[in-house]
């Protein structure tokens, strides 16, 4: 089978698939989806109209707006749109060097958190079924597709496990508590369609590995701490530290380690 | 203009025998009484940081035999534990339990508004000092406090280790199930003190109660979590645990399990009434076994200052800060519209060591809209008018009753045979109406 060259279609596929085994589990809400749609592709074309930039196709909107819709849980109609704004918003508005650096999709969810408890996340809505399967399929794709360049992913992922097992370890708790801990939807979305966006995470890749494991650290502070959704937080927190990396890097090296523009992601440039 | 089959409600109360129960902590004994650990009920008032928890208790053995081990997250001083009353979480049972609402069809021939009126509740568904001091100091326990409020002796204790712990407690006289201290350890670990708490019988005697009153405790903590996991050292069996959790603003679930809305807004045939109880059994149970017995299921969530329709009175701003609702009544904090600001969310859980491996902990959202686990019976109108409504309302029954049935099937899980049975007259027979009651009726 051959697979898309653009890797986002994939990703579109994958994020339609966690769409579905949201809304088989009860009570998933959709109302918002086209609030979410509709703020997202609508701000992404005002600002290419606005700063006259050439069209940059409306993949990218898309995608943010799938991981708003699965990540996003609103008590207010004007919460969703006003996400989709800053979400795209933030592209265009907070850049270093040519380049945005938080996640839009993060960004707008950690924004609406942050400014009204009328916004938030919840981790566990997907329940359990059939998350495995997702997780077997997310890892295969990412195995699978040459253009899939999920070092951001692994290296957040085995930092999170290790770290993970180390707390479940010296709490004395069972091999099942790691089991459920790691079986949450919102840390599938996370670690494949968030944290591995090209456009918002280093440009080397050893600069990379380490924002992974930052995040990861920040990630596990905050869960000890007893902060929820500390991975959304920890992103969100660490999103500076990419302009950071970059400025070090490319002192060091004169040419970038790699071209990123073929990484899925929820958020690719504008 | 088409008649409304009209609607008539009157109240029925269907109630079923609670059994005897506990909190989520696990019970020791100081002797080898029998103890019930099925079913409990907690109510946890949460504002920021600010906690209160009512641990409700339905102890039905030997008072003596009474013991409780919860962890709490620092060393509580006397004022911040209370003795509750009973009646604090009898209400916010009759308040917030699932609910049969019951409507009359009036005369088709006579077209009138519908009035929903009452509702009738689903009851309970569930159902030595200084010997002591110098034992602790060698097995790694301290004992940080030690009061007695109501017909409670109480003991905070910091332990280094989980061992010493359990020790301690066998050999002050409580029974611990075997290998505790696997469950005490990630407690003790994560630096959590313990409230230990058992019936000072003669103080208990003064209070002239025949069983015993919750206990509260009230402190600041991040840690927005219930420790069940103690609870499942001595189990036998899946535990019920409801929850009422309240806040100022906003729906409570968990951020570490799914948390599911309960079926609800059903029509199910006139027979339920009578068998209210068995029917929200099964399907809370079936709704359990869909969700791989791993969800919570959320049975209540309304703003405490009205019903629609009440079960029971929404509860007092009295109650409510005995609760440990503090704000309640403050000038500062009125509630827009003229409500109680206090939002009420009824979490029911089925939980084992299998399905259930965490603690668990909760996340307040900003969801406010209100929803209830609710059923409706709709009595047919068998009054003898001759109309051309009645005629064309005595057709649609069969298919009504028959809509009705495969509704209590697929919540239930139960048999269709046997529902048809319960129905009576009114179970459905198959096909359509035969054709000859067409031609003359």
């Amino acid at each position: 089978m051959r697979l898309p060259k653009d890797p986002r279609w994939l990703q579109i596929g994958f994020l339609c698939s966690f769409l579905l085994l949201g809304l088989t589990a009860r009570d998933f809400p959709i109302w918002h989806a086209p609030l979410l749609f509709a703020s997202c592709l609508g701000t992404q074309l005002l600002c290419e109209r606005l700063l006259k930039l050439p069209h940059a196709g409306l993949l990218s909107p898309i995608i943010t707006s799938f991981g708003l819709t699965l990540l996003l849980r609103a008590g207010a109609w004007w919460v969703p749109p006003l996400a989709g704004i800053l979400a795209i918003g933030s592209k265009y508005a907070l850049r270093i060097r040519g380049r945005h650096f938080f996640n839009p999709a993060n960004f707008g969810l950690c924004c609406l958190m942050l400014l009204t408890p009328s916004a938030w996340c919840s981790p566990t809505q997907w329940g359990e079924h059939g998350l495995l399967l997702l997780w077997i399929f997310a890892l295969g794709l990412a195995v699978a597709h040459r253009a899939f360049r999920a070092d951001v992913s692994l290296a957040f992922l085995v930092s999170w496990i290790v770290l993970r097992t180390a707390r479940v370890h010296s709490l004395g708790q069972r091999p099942e508590v790691l089991f459920h801990q790691l079986t949450s939807g919102s840390l599938l979305l996370f670690t494949f369609f968030m944290i591995s966006d090209p456009k918002t995470t280093p440009r080397h890749r050893g600069a990379r590995i380490a924002f992974a494991a930052i995040v990861a650290c920040a990630a596990y502070v905050l869960s000890v701490h007893w902060v929820q959704n500390p991975i959304v937080w920890a992103l969100f927190f660490c999103a500076p530290l990419t302009p950071l990396l970059d400025a070090l890097t490319t002192r060091q090296e004169e040419k970038p380690a790699c071209a990123p523009s073929q990484q899925p992601s929820l958020s690719p440039a504008p | 203009m088409r008649s409304i089959p009209a609607a008539l409600a009157f109240a029925g109360a269907v109630a079923l025998a609670s059994p005897a129960q506990a909190f989520c902590g696990f019970f020791v004994g100081k002797a080898d009484g029998k103890l019930f650990n099925q079913s409990s009920q907690v109510a946890i008032v949460r504002d920021g940081d600010r906690t209160v928890i009512t641990m409700g208790n339905d102890f039905k053995g030997d008072m003596d035999e009474f013991a409780l081990v919860v962890p709490v997250p620092s060393v509580l001083t006397r004022d911040q534990i209370h003795v509750g009353e009973r009646k604090l979480l009898e209400r916010l049972d009759a308040y917030s339990a699932p609910r049969l609402v019951e409507y009359t069809d009036e005369d088709p021939c006579n077209v009138r508004r519908v009035y929903p009126m009452a509702a009738a509740p689903m009851s309970a568904m569930r159902s030595k000092d200084g010997m002591m001091k110098e034992e602790a100091k060698v097995l790694g326990v301290t004992v940080e406090a030690a009061y007695t409020v109501g017909e409670y002796d109480i003991v905070l204790l910091s332990a280094t280790q989980s061992q010493g712990l359990e020790i301690w407690l066998r050999e002050s006289g409580y029974r611990i199930p075997p290998h505790a201290s696997k469950a005490l350890a990630p407690y003790i670990r994560q630096n959590m003190k313990f409230f230990v708490a058992r019936v000072n019988v003669k103080e208990q005697r003064k209070t002239g109660y025949q069983e015993l009153r919750p206990i509260q405790i009230a402190f600041e903590s991040p840690k927005f979590m219930l420790p069940i996991r103690l609870g499942m050292a001595n189990a036998d069996g899946p535990q019920d645990l409801i929850v009422y959790a309240m806040t100022r603003s906003g729906r409570v679930e968990s951020s570490n399990y799914q948390t599911v809305k309960i079926p609800s807004n059903a029509e199910v045939p006139e027979f339920v009434q009578q068998k209210f109880g068995d029917f929200y059994k099964s399907l809370f149970t079936k709704d359990w076994r869909e969700h791989d017995q791993r969800a919570i299921a959320t049975e209540y969530v309304w703003n405490m200052g009205f019903c629609d329709p009440c079960s029971a009175d929404p509860l007092t701003p009295d109650e409510l800060r005995e609760l440990g609702a503090f704000w309640v009544g403050d000038p500062n904090t009125a509630f827009r519209g003229g409500g109680v600001p206090v939002t009420l969310t009824r979490l029911h859980l089925r939980y084992d060591a299998d399905h259930f491996p965490e603690d668990l902990v909760f996340q307040q959202t900003g969801d406010q809209q209100n929803f209830q686990g609710r059923y409706i019976i709709r009595h047919p109108w068998r009054g003898s008018s001759s109309c051309s409504a009645a005629s064309s309302y005595r057709e649609q029954l069969p298919a009504r009753h028959r809509q009705q049935a495969q509704t209590v099937a697929s919540l239930t899980g139960w048999d269709m045979d046997r529902i048809h049975r319960q129905m009576g007259s009114d179970a459905p027979t198959d096909g359509e109406t035969a054709w000859w009651k067409k031609i003359w009726h």
